[in-house]
């Protein structure tokens, strides 16, 4: 059913990385990426493959849910490392036609693998373990200082807050609109392009219709309630550093200098 | 002639953990010119099924036959299906899209391939059936009450000229009085256009009055197929699946239970009235 | 005492044209006067189009009225300063149960009405949870709201509104869009804090049969009411009421048809017990 599609998809068990503060795990998820872009020899890898695994094991995520995340980026992985792998000057080792593989090639293939597949496994360690809502919690609250520059940060935190509510509610009523449309003989299949853009039109309006009508509708169900933006709001759920995040800190902090040192010193 | 399901059956999302079965060997057959209520819960099936009636589901088991064809069989035009069964969504004033309620209702017919003439000549026809006078042609549909509304969703459909309607819940949200006149039209659509009407209700007191054939549903499941009498007979198996007769059959088992000799298929106030003052007349208890 | 007073309420709906000019108005309140007890469970009737949400919006300040005053617990919900006052104190529950939850997840959403008068967080989950056990359903408090039905919607809905700690709570067609299962639902939750909590009741709707049990029942037509009594009272008079675009029970209907035939049956019928007891003795046998 449409309704059961969660965004990010968050993976709902109790794990030591599910209770970290979204902002741990947000910095976390960044400053691994930034390792990955320092890596450049076996030992910054094995370092950071070394972290990963322990992340990953600690998440209590099964394998294949994130495995599953790294078949969108199939093409994205081959394409470079097919590049890496053809393109690298060096010691030739074996040739395939016009092709040859260098030994720089295959190292460098390897690790740009490598990398990507980190990337991306790193991040949805992230969106697998946080709820959407701890999300956009962990932003407001991280990106609080731009306050400071009159960025509406709250505003926008609510605002990515509704958008996740209300998608799957508009997916479905898009595909309701759709169905209702093609029992009046609409056809949305067939035509060159402009006349299937013009054959949109009878979605596209009453969807409009019906998102402006709930907006309308969820901005007066919020005023009701007292809404009145973010000054003067207490939270139910107030993120603040547990003794758990601080060891995640100095764990992060560790695994930094100990890719930083590999890379320089070996 | 008529439409067909033949052991239908719809299983949502197969094969993966959110496998649902919406619909399970379903079978009946309606006929030209009847006049049938849907009832069941939410979550019954009864939205799955009527989808299919339109080919705008593809069945997981089973077949739906029009006029003794298979409309999911290759080369079978569903757009003209969908001309010929007319579905009408819930809240159908949802759909409205055009910028005045008359070209709103010649979308259903132009997708038909209806020349222009024709498409206009249908739109009037159908603006007229459910009661729309000239004056709204060149209204703006987003303008009108919400009734008015659903009367001109409700003519989109009727100007493709179906030999069916499918009608889901069309009085939701409508008070009383714009219930009854809903409810009216649809029933001359039936006596005197003699349009085959499946309506899908949650209202028990609403299709005792209207429908010849009620099929109940639950869990995907047709439960009971039969003149509502025959159907609000089985007043505690439908209360069971969480579904109510008409509070009248209540009243009439009651009193039978109590003894007193009435029909147990009374199902409307008025046959009540008629039944307990007859009885009355006949004790002599009535001047 | 009166939780609720309007006096000579006017509101107009004014439609403008592209130049700003008046092109259309429409009367919604018409001079309309009203009182509510403190603690009564009010019921208003009336067709699509009577004022009766109007009427509703005015009281939670959501709307202000074009002429004269309303009063929630004394406080004008015209004075600027004691607006967010009037939202506590009158909570509002609307018909459309998708568009009035925020939260992502029931409990965060009961939990935004007291997030935005600033309740220290303590107290936020001691109102979460009072407040769901209140409509039953703390056993989905963790759920999205995405997955409920829609009678369970309407309950968070009200639980939002309960854990504002509200004297009274106005509902606009709470069941309208919801099946017989989800309506009786909610009507039950509602009876349930009246009685159990003491919260004022104002159940807006057009199904006869939720307001029967009310202590009081109002009818709206034309922006101004035009019945006013118990449900007997207002139920006594079939007639009117048809006029007015209402309907009645099927069991009031059925004793009203035998009254007017003769059948001396009590003025007006509006339970199923009630009419077996008064026709059973004229249907026996001697």
């Amino acid at each position: 059913m449409i309704r059961d599609i969660t965004i990010g998809q968050y993976y709902p068990v109790e794990s030591p990385v599910h209770r970290l503060d979204p902002r741990t795990k947000l910095f976390g998820t960044l400053v691994y990426i930034i390792s990955l872009f320092f890596a450049d020899n076996i030992g910054c890898y094995a370092a950071a493959t070394l972290f990963l695994g322990a992340v990953v094991h600690l998440s209590r995520v099964p394998l294949r849910f994130i495995v599953r995340g790294l078949k969108a980026i199939v093409f994205l992985l081959l394409l470079s490392v097919s590049f890496n792998l053809f393109l690298t000057d060096g010691r030739t080792l074996v040739r395939l036609g016009f092709l040859k593989i260098t030994d720089n090639g295959l190292r460098l293939a390897f690790f740009m693998g490598l990398r990507l597949m980190y990337l991306v496994i790193g991040s949805s360690i992230m969106t697998l373990t946080t709820t959407p809502n701890q999300l956009t919690d962990g932003l407001e609250k991280s990106l609080g200082f731009l306050n400071r520059l009159r960025v509406p940060v709250h505003e926008i935190s609510m605002m990515m807050s509704i958008a996740l509510r209300f998608i799957p509610i508009l997916v479905e009523e898009t595909d309701k609109i759709m169905k209702a449309q093609m029992a009046r003989g609409a056809d949305f299949e067939s035509g060159n392009l402009i006349q299937r853009a013009k054959n949109m039109i009878p979605i596209l309006v009453p969807l409009f219709v019906s998102a402006f009508r709930r907006a309308t509708d969820l901005a007066m169900a919020m005023e009701a309630r007292c809404y009145r933006g973010g000054s003067g709001r207490t939270k139910m759920k107030p993120l603040h550093y547990e003794k758990r995040d601080h060891m995640a800190y100095a764990v992060l902090a560790a695994y930094l200098i100990a890719v930083i040192a590999i890379r320089f010193f070996f | 002639m008529s439409i067909q399901a033949i052991d239908l059956s719809y299983t949502y999302g197969q094969g993966t953990a959110f496998e649902q079965h919406a619909l399970r060997h379903v079978n009946f057959e309606i006929k030209d010119g009847e006049f049938v209520g849907l009832i069941g819960h939410t979550g019954s099936g009864k939205s799955t099924l009527i989808q299919h009636l339109n080919g705008l589901i593809r069945p997981t088991g089973g077949d739906i036959l029009y006029q003794g064809k298979s409309i999911y069989s290759d080369g079978y035009s569903l757009r003209e299906l969908r001309g010929k069964v007319g579905l009408v969504f819930q809240y159908p004033e949802h759909q409205l899209f055009e910028v005045d309620v008359f070209s709103d209702v010649c979308f259903g017919p132009r997708n038909l391939g209806c020349s222009k003439e024709e498409t206009e000549k249908r739109a009037r026809h159908a603006l007229k059936l459910v009661g729309l006078d000239e004056s709204f042609y060149s209204q703006s549909p987003f303008e009108l009450s919400g009734g008015q509304k659903r009367r001109v969703a409700i003519a989109g459909v009727l100007a493709m000229r179906p030999e069916m309607m499918i009608l889901d819940e069309p009085t939701a949200g409508l008070d009383p009085r714009g219930r009854d006149e809903i409810l009216d039209q649809i029933e001359r659509l039936n006596r005197q256009h003699g349009l085959t009407i499946l309506l899908v209700s949650h209202s028990m007191e609403d299709v005792a009055r209207y429908v010849d054939r009620l099929m109940v549903m639950n869990r995907g499941e047709k439960v009971f197929d039969g003149t509502p009498r025959e159907v609000f007979r089985h007043y505690r198996e439908l209360e069971a699946i969480g579904l109510a007769a008409p509070q009248i059959t209540y009243v009439v088992n009651e009193l039978r239970d109590q003894g007193i000799p009435l029909d147990e298929t009374i199902t409307t106030v008025e046959e009540a009235r008629d039944a307990i003052l007859g009885l009355l007349e006949k004790r002599g208890k009535l001047k | 005492m009166k939780i609720i007073k309007a006096a000579n309420l006017v509101f107009d709906y004014i439609r403008r044209n592209e130049e700003g000019e008046v092109e259309d108005v429409n009367r919604a309140l018409d001079h309309l006067n009203v009182e509510i007890e403190k603690g009564s469970f009010v019921a208003v009737l009336g067709h699509n189009g009577s004022g009766k949400s109007t009427l509703a919006k005015l009281i939670n300040g959501i709307l202000l009225p074009a002429e004269g005053t309303v009063w929630v617990s004394e406080m004008d919900t015209a004075d600027e300063e004691r607006i967010w006052d009037v939202r506590k104190t009158a909570g509002m529950v609307f018909q459309n149960p998708d568009n009035q939850i925020i939260g992502n997840i029931v409990e965060e959403d009961v939990g935004f009405g007291p997030e935005n008068i600033g309740v220290p967080t303590e107290e936020i989950w001691k109102r979460v949870d009072e407040s769901l056990r209140a409509v039953g359903m703390t056993m989905y408090r963790k759920r999205s709201p995405n997955r409920l039905s829609g009678g369970q919607k309407q309950r968070v809905a009200i639980a939002g509104v309960m854990a504002m700690k509200p004297q009274c709570i106005v509902l606009d067609e709470p069941t309208a869009m919801l099946d017989p299962n989800g309506r009786r639902d909610v009507i039950r939750t509602i009876h349930e804090l009246n009685r159990s909590e003491g919260i004022t009741i104002l159940l807006i709707t057009h199904y006869m049969e939720e307001v029967i049990d009310a202590d009081r029942v109002i009818v709206m037509d034309d922006g101004k009411i035009v019945m006013d009594g118990t449900p007997r009272e207002i139920f006594s008079r079939v007639e009117e009421l048809k006029n007015y675009r209402m309907d009645v029970p099927q069991v009031t209907e059925l004793s009203w048809e035998l009254r007017q035939r003769g059948v001396p049956l009590p003025e007006c019928i509006l339970r199923k017990e009630e009419l077996l007891e008064a026709l059973l003795p004229l249907l026996k046998e001697e």
